[in-house]
């Protein structure tokens, strides 16, 4: 796999980028919707992509946010990806080529883990923190990885599947009620 | 956990009684040099590991210094940031940014929520700018689904955003005004604002959180006469901003309380992925409006300002040259105005007209299927951006091919914006620290979500 194609962009001509010069071997999916292209690094590779991306002109990681995919294994993933509960997702964009790139790491089923993005791309320190928060997914060598939304002694990521959302019983009138 | 206990175990907080204490600023004698580092912005100069003394003040002790709590019920802090600050005297040191005071889960309330009810929730993250955030919104939906909106509905769109974005710059410009010292423009800043909010609750009944723009279209065409109320507006603001010219922009208070203070190079910038204004104050013409064109942005002609010395005085005179620009952008929009529908007529999305629902079956069924259960959205994920008065907001949407949002994920400017603020804050002086709240522009109902 040296060039990856972004597909026809909706001007019509299609563009090849060049390979990162240092991508590992991370699967690539070309797909419409996943912006230009989207990659499925496993956890080891995805430090490794960030750099790799960044070398390549990515000069801005946009986002970084969770998803628990709990009720979901049967996803589509390309092929050679196991899906996980916990998928983080990060959006690379590049001012320069005018490209967006969109990783997807496959982060774990009970305790999720990925390496922090923030010696490369500093900028993913809060949304980090803010996964962190939601999804209780951790990320190796964060500097301060405490909540940023949620009171510090809160319990359990509110964004998890199986947190629930909490619910006001309603008493109707003619119920006949404990009194 | 006793009291007691709580204390001897965590002797050197500042504040044991509210146990929030690793969110907060640490004294300095707890706090390790990589953190020093992060937090007095040295972290952009770490280049790796490698980090640079100079840019450290190690020699300080915790008794030259002081740390004091700005917010979260500052008026100055536009909302319910709360700033911890190190003081060396009036200087700041460092700074940390405590968040989620205003944190509402609404991206939890959005997962609940159908497609159709969607648009009610997001319109509420950042209430200065409801139309763009509904808009980033529908779009990603619309992408998901691969409904066709009209054209008409496409330009309405960009003539409400542009409003909008205009009345979310007036709003700016009032309070950071007021932060300042000039009441005058606070009072300037919302009068002009009004004109915006008395055009949208004409249009959509609703002066802010509007629930207009929504998947398929715009819920509503505009009033009859618009133009007439477009033209007003945009000759009474462009007038107008002439006049905040004379009344600040060679203003030698304000100047001096601007030119030079708060700096950012284009590198630091991008490294913290800072976007809008703070990224265009220091030369980068990054517009998602020019850059990546959605609606019809590429069929109209406008200029991206950019700014030079990334600094607060930039970031001023760039909103206000904004305003104008948006003002280019509306008449442009009045001038092109197609005619059709202002709403896809795809029965599976756009509910049918009151009157069809009295005498067809199928306008009975859709309305109710629509109402009811909401429409089913294909399985998929995406993210689309659109340019916000803040910078770029995105939205992360992941779909189980069901009637409501498996996972929607709002990227907001204002969140990434923060991140700023310790690098800004370094060395400013504690009345520049209100100036950089102000300049930076969070909306906290956007940072906290």
């Amino acid at each position: 796999m040296d060039t990856r194609s972004s597909g026809d962009r909706e001007d019509g001509h299609a563009e090849v980028i060049p390979l990162p010069p240092l991508a590992p071997p991370a699967v690539l999916v070309e797909d419409a919707l996943a912006c230009d292209a989207a990659f499925f690094p496993t956890p080891e590779q995805y430090a490794d992509l960030a750099i790799a991306l960044k070398a390549d002109g990515f000069e801005m990681c946009v986002d970084v946010c969770g998803v628990d995919y709990l009720e979901h294994f049967d996803r589509y993933v390309p092929e050679g990806v196991t899906p996980t509960r916990f998928e983080v997702v990060a959006n690379f964009l590049s001012l320069s080529r005018k490209l967006r790139v969109r990783v997807r790491v496959q982060a774990g089923n009970e305790s999720p883990r990925v390496d922090s993005l923030f010696h490369v791309y500093p900028g993913t320190e809060a949304p980090e923190r803010e996964t962190f928060d939601m999804f209780g997914v951790l990320f190796g060598g964060h500097p301060d990885l405490t909540r940023i939304l949620m009171p510090e002694e809160w319990e359990g990521h509110p964004l998890r599947k199986d947190y629930g959302v909490g619910h006001v019983p309603i008493q109707f009138k003619e119920s006949p009620g404990p009194r | 956990m006793s009291e007691d206990t709580r204390i001897a175990k965590r002797p050197d907080r500042l504040t044991v009684e509210t146990s929030e204490g690793a969110q907060e600023l640490t004294r300095r004698g707890d706090t390790g040099s990589d953190q020093l580092g992060r937090e007095v912005g040295a972290v952009l100069r770490l280049d790796g590991v490698t980090l640079d003394p100079r840019q450290i003040d190690y020699e300080r002790h915790d008794d030259e210094t002081m740390i004091i709590n700005m917010g979260p019920a500052h008026p100055s802090t536009h909302g319910v940031l709360r700033l911890m600050l190190e003081l060396d005297g009036e200087f700041v040191l460092r700074t940390k940014v405590v968040i989620g005071y205003l944190h509402t889960g609404m991206e939890k309330t959005g997962e609940n929520l159908s497609y159709v009810q969607g648009a009610t929730n997001v319109t509420r993250m950042d209430y200065l700018s409801p139309v763009i955030n509904e808009l980033s919104y529908s779009l990603t939906v619309e992408k998901l689904l691969g409904v066709e909106v009209p054209e008409r509905a496409t330009w309405i769109r960009m003539l409400m955003s542009e409003l909008n974005r205009v009345s979310s710059h007036l709003v700016w410009m009032a309070t950071n005004g007021m932060d300042l010292g000039s009441t005058s423009m606070m009072i300037y800043g919302l009068r002009e604002r009004e004109l915006i909010l008395a055009f949208f609750e004409k249009t959509a009944g609703l002066r802010l959180n509007l629930n207009y723009v929504r998947p398929g279209g715009v819920a509503a065409d505009l009033p009859d006469g618009w133009e007439d109320d477009i033209e007003v507006i945009c000759n009474t603001i462009e007038e107008r901003s002439y006049e905040y010219d004379q009344l600040l922009t060679g203003q030698p208070i304000f100047r001096n309380r601007l030119v030079g203070v708060g700096a950012i190079t284009a590198e630091e910038a991008l490294a913290l992925s800072l976007t809008g204004p703070l990224l265009r104050s220091t030369g980068v013409a990054w517009d998602l409006r020019r850059s990546m064109p959605y609606l019809a942005y590429d069929e109209v002609d406008f200029d991206v300002v950019v700014g030079t010395y990334g600094d607060n005085f930039d970031r001023y005179a760039l909103r206000l040259n904004e305003i104008r620009e948006s003002i280019r952008i509306i008449r442009q929009c009045v001038e092109k105005m197609p005619s059709g529908d202002y709403r896809s007529q795809d029965p599976k999305v756009t509910p049918p007209p009151r009157a069809r629902i009295g005498e067809s079956m199928e306008a009975l069924i859709h309305h109710f299927k629509l109402f009811t259960e909401g429409f089913h959205v294909p399985a998929g994920e995406v993210y689309s951006a659109v340019e916000s008065p803040r910078g770029e907001i995105g939205c992360y949407m992941v779909s189980d091919g069901g009637p409501k949002p498996y996972r929607i994920h709002v990227r907001a400017p204002s969140f990434t914006n923060l991140q700023a603020m310790p690098l800004l804050m370094r060395g400013a002086s504690m009345s520049d620290a209100i100036t950089m709240i102000s300049t930076v522009d969070p909306v906290l109902g956007e940072v906290d979500r």
